[in-house]
Formats: C-alpha cells, structure tokens, sequence
C-alpha cells in the first residue's frame, strides 16, 4: 500500500471516530467515551499527516506544537467555568487565525501554479478565517467588558457590510483570472478582517451566545475550505461538522430568546425601546417576605423547582443553592432545577455552572421537559432569574419579550423570588409574576439568603 | 470550467458530512450543549492538519513562519478544547450514592 493511501486510511478512521464522538455527546452517560474517540480521532489524524513525504523537516513543527501546548493547557484547565464563553470565544480566534494562517501559506506555496477551484477555496478561507479571528476578539472583548457590550450602530450599517462582502468576492473572482495578483490577495485578508470587527460591533451583549455560536459556524466553514483548497477530506468532514454544530446552536439560541435569527445579525438590540405599559406600574405592591416566611412555605412543600438566572452564578450562590437542596432533600421535598436556554452566557452553560456544584444532572431540567410540571409544583424558587419566569412575554403583547417561551413559574402554589432589591431587573422590564398573590420576594444577596435558609431550615426543623 | 471539475467531489463528502453532522448534533441536549462548543472547537483544531503541512514543507521562510504560528494556535484548540471538555464532563455525575459523603470542597467565593 502507497503512503498516501495509509494516511487516507487514517483520515478516514479519525472522520468516523469524530462523527461517534458527536453521537457519544449524545447522552451524559456516553459523553466521556465520546470525548476520547474525538481524542484518539485527532492523533490518528495528526500521527497520518507526519506520515506525509510532503513533510520534510519536523524541529518547526515541534517548536509550534510546544508553543500551542504550553497555552493550551492552562486554558484548557485553570478557566473557570463561569469564563467558559470568553474561552470558547478566544478559542475561536485561534482557530480563525490557524485557518488564514494556512491559507496564505498555501497561496504563496502554490505560487503561479495555482487552480481555480485552489484560489476559489484559498479565497474563501482567508475570508472566512479573517473574519473569525477579529469577530471572535470582538466577541471576546464584549464579553470580557473590554469593549462595549452595547451595540455601536451607525448609518448605512447593513449596506457597507453587504458592499465589502460584495467586493471580495469580486476580488476573490480578478484573483481567479489573474491569481497572482498578491496585492488582491490581500486586500481579501484585510477585508474578511475588517468584516469581523463589523459584524459583531453592532450586536449587543446580551445576544452574544447567538454570536458565539455562529463564530462556531465561520471557524467551521473556514477549516472546510481549507480543506477544498489542499485536497484534504477530514478537514472539509470536520469543517462541515463543526459550520453544522454552530449554527445548529445559534438557531436554538435565537429561538429561546425569542429573537429571529435574521434580527440578531442585522438589527441592534436595544431599538426595541418602547416597551409599552409593564401594568404593574400603577398595579398592586409586591408582596416582600421575611426568611421565616419563606423557611415555612419551604418546609411544607413536598415539590419544589429551582429556577436559577446568570445571577446565581455571579455571586457563586450554585454551592449555597445545593446546599439547600440537600437540607430540603433530606426532609422528603423533590427538588429539581428547571434551565431555561438563555439562563446562561451561551448554549448549556448553566446546566455546567450546576454541575460544577455537584448538582446531578439527573435533576437538571429543559424548558419543554419541566414546563407542564409547575402547576402540580409547591413551590418554585426562583434566584437571580427574571425574563424567564415573565409571564408578560405569554400574555402582554407590548411587552419587548413577548413570545419568548418562559417557565409557567406562575402556576406553581408559591413562588419564592430571591432579588437584591425592587428595582427592576437587568434588562429594566417590570415582571408581573413578582405582584401576583403567589409570588413572595425576599431581598437581599441571593447567596446570604440562601444560605439563612439552609440555617433556618435545619435549625427549626428535626 | 474543466478545473472546476475538481470540485465536485469534496463538495459531495462536504454535503454528506453536514447532512450527518447535523442529524447528529441536533440529538445532543441543552444539558450538553456547552462541552458539544467546547468539543467542535477541539475538532476545529483539525487544521492542524494543514498548518503541520506548512510548517513542515520547507517551501521558504515566510511559509515555513506561517505554518508554525499556526500549528500553534491549532494547537492551543486541541489541547486546551480536549481538556476543558473533559474537565466539564467529569462534573456532569449522576445522583448522589456514596458521592454525597463527600462534602463540596470545589471553588470557593467569598462568604
């Protein structure tokens, strides 16, 4: 057998082992075993590629491989998981840099000798990975509160993107019939640089999980052509995975957000400014309750739903919330978390956070699996979450949350809502649940309180 | 448009792959969805496989530059994504049996 045929032999091997891994992450008993088939998957491809004659000199490769090892690892295992969408973010403009990297590499090693479907795919690449390295920065940088995390909008927004998006590919088609024209070629790096930054500039903060998820995509689409451009198969199979994976995500993203995906792009948060009347202006007071109160709702209940917010895990109160749920475990009440979509800064980021917490994932509950459940519920207790427990977003259509699917927190017997004080919350919106009759808010720090339950719960009870 | 001809079959194994990818990805639950980012993204280092190429070609100096810089930050992917997705997935326990004795000693937060 030629060499070439053994490293498609492995290239073809790691491509079926990252599909199974994808499989294995299909279900959290099987996740870990996925993990390694993806593991194994990548050695066989890189032991397969050494294995090239086209590679002559190794001292480069090593130096490179120590370098991206060295900061790899403490990012891979020092970042706290509450930073996980920064790091996934930074990890993307990693990827978007390798990918334009190798992509002008490839154009000054092809030379003259270059094809069309080379300098197509070449084109596309440095595109693509340009525009996922400066977006992801930008992503990056909004999520870090280094930038911004309004959004910057100014005229003609949507119509400059459209015309530089226009124009490389008008660029990429002059490099087709003259393909070495460098000054081209790189006048489509600078763009797909600059479409970055412009991307993601007009997108508020709050919709960078949508952003995150299709920077996911472009770093998938950018390794794809890297791969129609050196004829390699697991990278257009990889590429194809990880543009289908992202955006996947992004359109279960802007759905829970109740955001259309088109309008996430395209049109700044925010502009929806007239939010209508909240009617709980002018409408009854909010009925406050002590920890007492709430300890005696609690130690009645025999079911119970936690229903947590991006909050929760600011203040690090996922420890003190299992905590409670231990105490009240041990007194007979179920206790089951309900996790809605956008609960945290990107897609499974809070079922992770309550991991983290050694809260079984057995108890962690999705918007559809839980939802019919809180009106057979005792109570629900609600900390650090405000828009998905609104129920202005089913029944006030003036409401800038209208048709978000929430939680029915409201039919639950009781709802106990945890808030640092009667202001409105983040996104300034009044929320109806916290005046109905039911509902009982307990102010102060989510994670003190908390804890005072836990207190109160084992010291008054037996 | 004979050179374009070249084109069809990856785009065949690039279809096929998204048909797959996405009948695949989309059985993966909100409960995973984090440590399926942070997988991909480990995946994505992939292009590794490229940047090995340019690094490791001897096609001249700027190539040779450019390919190692990218083997680095391809490197940065796999290392890093395969850890931390691994790290995440170590968490994800099932109900407490002999687990709940030991008491949470994990990150901490002021008091």
């Amino acid at each position: 057998m030629t060499t070439s045929a053994l490293v498609q032999l492995f290239y073809l091997a790691a491509a079926l082992l990252f599909i199974a891994s994808l499989k294995g992450l299909g279900r959290a008993a099987t996740a870990r075993r996925g993990l390694f088939m993806a593991e194994f998957g990548m050695l066989l491809a890189i032991v397969g590629t050494l294995l090239q004659q086209q590679i002559v000199s190794y001292e480069w490769i090593l130096v490179g491989i120590v370098v991206g090892t060295a900061i790899g690892t403490p990012m891979g295992l020092y970042i706290p998981m509450t930073k996980m969408p920064e790091r996934i973010a930074l990890s993307h403009a990693f990827g978007g840099l390798a990918v334009g990297l190798v992509g002008v590499a490839e154009y000054l090693r092809l030379g003259s000798a270059i094809n069309t479907m080379q300098i197509i795919a070449i084109g596309a690449e440095v595109l693509f990975g340009g525009l996922t390295l400066t977006g992801s920065l930008m992503a990056f940088g909004k999520l870090q509160g280094i930038l911004p995390g309004r959004p910057v909008v100014y005229p003609l927004q949507n119509v400059t993107n459209l015309a530089l998006l226009a124009a490389s590919l008008a660029l990429v088609g002059w490099l087709v019939a003259n393909p070495s024209a460098h000054v081209v070629f790189y006048a489509v790096v600078g763009i797909g640089l600059l479409l970055g930054v412009l991307l993601v500039i007009p997108i508020g903060g709050a919709d960078m999980p949508v952003v995150i998820c299709l920077l996911n995509s472009y770093a998938g689409l950018a390794a794809a052509a890297t791969g129609f451009a050196i004829d390699n198969n697991v990278l257009i199979i990889c590429g194809a995975l990880d543009g289908g994976s992202g955006l996947i995500l992004s359109l279960m993203m802007s759905k829970a957000m109740n955001r259309s995906f088109v309008n996430v792009i395209f049109g700044a948060f925010g502009k929806v400014a007239d939010t209508g009347p909240a009617g709980s202006a002018s409408g009854p007071a909010p009925n406050v309750g002590s920890i007492e109160d709430a300890v005696e709702v609690m130690r009645a209940a025999r079911t119970l739903i936690v229903v947590p917010g991006y909050g929760m895990a600011v203040s690090q109160a996922q420890h003190a919330v299992r905590e409670l749920a231990n105490v009240l475990a041990a007194g007979g009440c179920e206790v089951r978390y309900a996790i809605h979509p956008v609960a945290g800064r990107m897609p499974g980021h809070m079922n992770v956070l309550l991991a983290e917490a050694n809260i079984p994932y057995e108890l962690l509950y999705d918007l559809d699996q839980i939802n019919d459940d809180f009106q057979a519920t005792d109570v629900v207790l609600i900390v650090g979450a405000n828009d998905v427990v609104n129920p202005a977003a089913k029944t006030n259509p003036k409401s800038p949350i209208y048709g978000m699917p929430v939680f029915h927190a409201e039919l639950a017997k009781t709802a106990i809502v945890l808030k640092r004080s009667l202001n409105p919350g983040f996104a300034g919106i009044e929320n109806d649940l916290f005046v109905k009759p039911n509902a009982m808010l307990v102010l102060g720090d989510a994670k003190r309180t908390l804890m005072a339950f836990t207190a109160e719960l084992k010291g008054g009870g037996h | 448009m004979s050179e374009l001809e070249g084109l069809i079959s990856p785009l065949y194994i690039f279809v096929l792959a998204a048909i797959v990818g996405f009948q695949v990805i989309s059985k993966v639950p909100a409960l995973l969805h984090t440590p399926l980012m942070a997988t991909t993204n480990a995946i994505s280092g992939i292009s590794l496989v490229g940047s090995l190429v340019a690094a490791g070609s001897g096609h001249g100096v700027v190539t040779t530059v450019l390919g190692t810089v990218a083997v680095a930050a391809a490197t940065v992917n796999v290392v890093g994504g395969f850890l931390i997705t691994d790290r995440m997935l170590r968490m994800f326990k099932k109900k407490p049996d002999e687990k709940a004795a030991k008491p949470s000693v994990t990150a901490g937060g002021q008091p």
